[in-house]
């Protein structure tokens, strides 16, 4: 299990807006999704998902209602909004001229 | 725009924070289940698959915790913090009440003393840039800061380079004519520009205008707000009136304002100009004016003292007759003003401080107690994910709690207690001390009040953690409740009683060394019998008294109407003074026969009725008394006191048959026919001067001061010589009427004295107090801790006389220990205040010796009943117990 310090630090913020653009989640579903689409390498401590979806909400960047899953549970499900893909679009720019930054640095050296 | 919408969402969330709770909760399960099913679909057991889920999860607590931080206010947690802190306090009443009680002491005390310092010691004067302001004095060995003459003055103002101004004042008691017959009215005779020195403008009329204070201008006096007021209803068509003063009318040109002050001036009505010169004035040996003057900018003190030494100096060389030996001292204004009483306010301010102290270690000791019982609970709220400053921040909050309740009880005490303490200083005393008007809370007081109050919270919030630092979390939890918790506790617990009765030592020495000084100041041999005498001045219009004649005869008047009242046995009268009041006039005289070579002789002069001594009952060394007919008729003599004798005549040579001359104006010679025991004429802790007494009736004077000796009640005597000088004249005005006892213990040095050995003394009882508490503390919270050992000794056959002894032993220590430290303090801190004692060495050896006992006295007694119980442990029941 990866620590929390494992990962950069403000990417969980990034990695949920990111899962939840395709389809409105659960907590659960959301921790599922960041482990299986990065193939086990990103997997988070998974309650840390709860706080950092309760900062979304209060941003206005993801909301949320109760809703019946599959199995006709009771369960959160989180929607990105217009402003958390606005977000997410800044903070993916902004994470790629990181990245890249950090290629460049890393390949002249 | 964010950060408002921001704020009304949480302010939304702070209202369904019961359903957000829930919510997170049901949303966190459903996670749990969710985990545990996929878990279980890969083949994991059931039994493990529940905790791989929860610790996937991590900390469900804390995440939950975390998720409410997110959406809650900064002030909730505080809230929460202080909501846990008062239900802490609230379940231990007993802690708090105390805690709670010695803060609102320390600090009702020390804020109270600081109002005092701050009135008297830090508010600067209410003049124009009061710090360029000085006192100006001519200086004679006998006498530093003496009060100059007045060609003098004028001389100093001419030549000196800096002072921007240089003016003179004088305290007069002015005879006032009234429809009422006359009074005696407060008054000051100053130079023309004495306003504008100080930089004070009249509230209304004007100012005195140059040349205003000589002989050739019309008199003219302005009027103190409260003369205003009181006498003239506060009209505005005051200006202009005329008011008789020493039977000159006056014209009023201006009232002063009401907020003005100047300690020197006492409380005077009548501020008149000098009118100068009057017959004092025009000998430049007679010495009357206080000077005040202001620095010119950058001039230094230093500078302008050496600039007045270089023009006394001078004036030396020009007036040797009258000058000699006359030189310079300059000295800040507020030095003048407020010099008596700063050591005093500052021995209090240190009183108040250590007690403040003492009450903090003692609440220290008392936090402590409680973290060692609450030892348990942070280990399991730390364990339960409390985070470290979240931990931190709740004994902030508690010493907050605590710290604001003391503060604002003692707040408020300190209120009460200036009002009690300005009341009991006595009013004629009070007028020395306008600047205490201004007594009470202001900002700085208030910013002392609010460092002391961090200075105890800074001391409360860190003490708790210190011994339970959140490493040993897992200590404290694996711990029994009997475990050997005790002994970090133990270790700081003692050495902050060790302080405690170290500091309490040192209070209680300094009282027991200022209780000491009073009592000395109280019984040294004042040279006469102070008891069933009774004194009043008078005061007698000089148009119909002031010849020799009608003055001797209104004396010898005076005398037989005294002497007729019921009780009275013997009644004298004297010029220039009496005993206790330290009246300055002194003359300067030459022994006849001896070479003399220009040399001033100051002494002190009091001319005295034939009956003066025997009133006092004064002993009488050698020689005799004045007789009834000795008058100017007759040859001049005189009486000494011992003191002189001593100073002007070696041992083998008898005073009496000398002869005098005053200098440097030549008399008839003047024989000694007496010598007198010292009378204490002035202070009480100052040695008594050599004193020449002249016969009154050789020197008559139509004002003087009255002693009658009673067998009866002196007091009530006092209203009895009042109605018989006023049916002798009406236009006699009596003033200063005091029993002989009053005057003094009334006489400032008495009651500053007096006022510090108790409040010292009141502190250190306070600190005696709260040490013994302390140590009792100490000593039950060991004994409770050490029940099962103690059991176990008794169990195995240890007499209850030596458990008695273990305990009593350990108490007997710390109070060896604090004492001894206390007993270096107090020899430092009594060197401190040394210019404070009277009679008594800073070390002296029978009070610190009283001290150490009363210390170990109470340390026994406070250790007695802890160690009583733990002799009397029942071994059974604390095995079975434990």
């Amino acid at each position: 299990m990866a620590k929390k310090s494992d990962l950069l630090p403000g990417t969980l913020d990034m990695l949920i807006l990111r899962t939840l653009k395709r389809a409105s989640q659960h907590g659960y579903g959301i921790a599922l999704s960041i482990k299986h689409l990065s193939d086990d390498v990103l997997t988070v401590e998974e309650g840390s998902l709860y706080p950092a979806l309760q900062r979304l909400l209060l941003r206005g960047w993801v909301k949320a209602e109760w809703k019946k899953t599959e199995t006709n549970r009771r369960a959160r499900f989180y929607t990105l909004t217009t402003a958390g893909r606005k977000q997410l679009g800044a903070e993916l720019s902004q994470f790629e001229q990181m990245i890249a930054a950090i290629g460049r640095v890393l390949q002249d050296a | 725009m964010d950060s408002l919408l921001l704020f009304f969402r949480k302010l939304a969330l702070l209202f369904r924070r019961e359903k957000f709770d829930s919510e997170m909760e049901e949303e966190m399960a459903f996670h749990h289940e969710q985990k545990e099913k996929a878990l279980l679909a890969d083949g994991v057991a059931p039994e493990s698959a529940h905790y791989a889920a929860k610790r996937q999860f991590g900390n469900a607590t804390q995440l939950k915790e975390q998720a409410q931080e997110v959406v809650s206010f900064r002030f909730e947690t505080v809230l929460q913090d202080f909501r846990f802190a008062i239900r802490q306090l609230r379940k231990s009443p007993g802690f708090a009440f105390t805690a709670i009680g010695m803060l609102a002491l320390g600090l009702c005390a020390s804020i109270a003393i600081f109002a005092f310092v701050d009135a008297a010691l830090i508010k600067p004067l209410p003049y124009r840039d009061p710090s360029r302001l000085v006192g100006v004095f001519e200086s004679i060995p006998e006498c530093p800061q003496c009060p100059l003459s007045y060609p003098d003055y004028l001389d100093w103002k001419r030549l000196n380079t800096v002072f921007s101004s240089l003016d003179v004042f004088q305290r007069n008691g002015f005879l006032l004519s009234t429809p009422e017959g006359a009074q005696t009215a407060r008054g000051l005779r100053v130079s023309d520009g004495f306003l504008g020195t100080l930089g004070i403008t009249p509230f209304l009329g004007r100012d005195f205008y140059p040349g205003e204070d000589l002989a050739a201008a019309q008199p003219a006096v302005l009027l103190s707000y409260a003369a205003w007021q009181q006498r003239y209803g506060g009209k505005q068509d005051v200006l202009g009136q005329t008011v008789i003063l020493d039977g000159v009318p006056h014209t009023i040109i201006g009232v002063l304002p009401g907020k003005f002050q100047f300690a020197p001036a006492r409380s005077a009505e009548f501020w008149a100009t000098l009118h100068a010169p009057n017959s004092c004035e025009v000998r430049r040996s007679c010495h009357g004016l206080n000077g005040i003057g202001r620095l010119k900018d950058g001039v230094s003190i230093q500078t302008a003292l050496a600039d007045t030494k270089s023009i006394a100096a001078q004036l030396e060389i020009q007036y040797a007759d009258s000058n000699r030996g006359q030189g310079a001292a300059v000295s800040p204004l507020i030095e003048v003003i407020v010099g008596d009483i700063r050591p005093i306010l500052l021995v209090l301010l240190g009183g108040a401080g250590l007690l403040l102290l003492i009450a903090c270690v003692n609440v220290t000791s008392l936090l402590l107690v409680r973290s060692e019982g609450r030892r348990r609970e942070i280990a399991v709220r730390g364990a339960l994910g409390a985070s470290s400053t979240r931990l931190l921040r709740q004994f902030a909050t508690e010493g907050l709690v605590l710290v604001a309740a003391g503060g604002s009880m003692g707040i408020v005490l300190a209120g009460w207690l200036m009002r009690f303490l300005t009341r009991l200083i006595p009013s004629d005393m009070l007028a020395d001390m306008p600047y205490l008007q201004g007594l009470g809370f202001n900002l700085r007081v208030g910013i002392f009040a609010f460092s002391m109050a961090i200075f105890c919270m800074a001391i409360f919030s860190g003490v708790p953690t210190w011994p339970l630092s959140l490493s040993s979390l897992r200590g404290g939890l694996a711990e029994a409740t009997r475990g050997s918790s005790g002994n970090s506790w133990r270790r700081l617990g003692s050495n902050l009683v060790v302080i405690e009765i170290a500091i309490a030592m040192v209070l209680l020495v300094g009282a027991g060394l200022l209780g000491k000084s009073l009592y000395r100041l109280l019984h040294i041999n004042i040279g006469f019998r102070s008891d069933h005498l009774a004194t009043l001045e008078i005061d007698a219009p000089d148009a119909v008294y002031g010849n020799d004649e009608p003055s001797m005869a209104l004396e010898r008047r005076v005398i037989r109407e005294m002497a007729k009242l019921p009780g009275v046995q013997s009644v004298g009268v004297s010029y220039l003074g009496i005993p206790m009041d330290g009246n300055g006039n002194t003359t300067w005289f030459r022994i006849i026969g001896r070479p003399w070579h220009g040399e001033h002789n100051d002494t002190p002069q009091r001319n005295v009725s034939s009956s003066y001594f025997t009133t006092l009952q004064a002993k009488l060394v050698r020689g005799r008394y004045f007789n009834e007919n000795e008058d100017t008729s007759k040859p001049n003599v005189a009486i000494v006191n011992q003191a002189f004798a001593k100073k002007y005549f070696s041992s083998d040579e008898d005073a009496i048959g000398k002869q005098l001359s005053f200098v440097p104006v030549a008399t008839k010679p003047i024989e000694i026919v007496g010598v007198v025991e010292d009378i204490k004429e002035g202070p009480l802790d100052i040695a008594t001067p050599p004193v020449l007494y002249f016969p009154l009736n050789q020197n008559p004077s139509d004002s003087f001061t009255v002693v009658a000796r009673t067998s009866q009640s002196e007091a009530s005597l006092l209203p009895a010589m009042v109605a018989a000088i006023h049916q002798i004249d009406g236009h006699i005005a009596v003033l200063n009427e005091v029993t002989m006892t009053d005057r003094i213990n009334h006489s400032q040095t008495a009651y500053l004295h007096h006022s510090s050995a108790w409040l010292v003394g009141g502190f250190a009882a306070i600190a005696l107090l709260l040490s013994a508490i302390g140590l009792y503390g100490v000593v039950a919270y060991s004994v409770s801790q050490r029940t099962r050992e103690l059991g176990i000794r008794l169990a195995l056959g240890a007499q209850p006389r030596m458990v008695y002894q273990l305990v009593m032993k350990e108490a007997g220590w710390l109070a060896a220990a604090g004492v001894a430290i206390g007993l270096a303090c107090s020899i430092a801190a009594a060197t401190l205040m040394r210019g404070l004692l009277f009679g008594v060495r800073s070390w002296d050896v029978s009070t610190l010796a009283a001290v150490a006992v009363v210390l170990g006295a109470s340390a026994l007694l406070a250790s007695y009943v802890p160690a009583r119980r733990a002799a009397s442990l029942d071994p059974v029941e604390v095995l079975r117990s434990e």
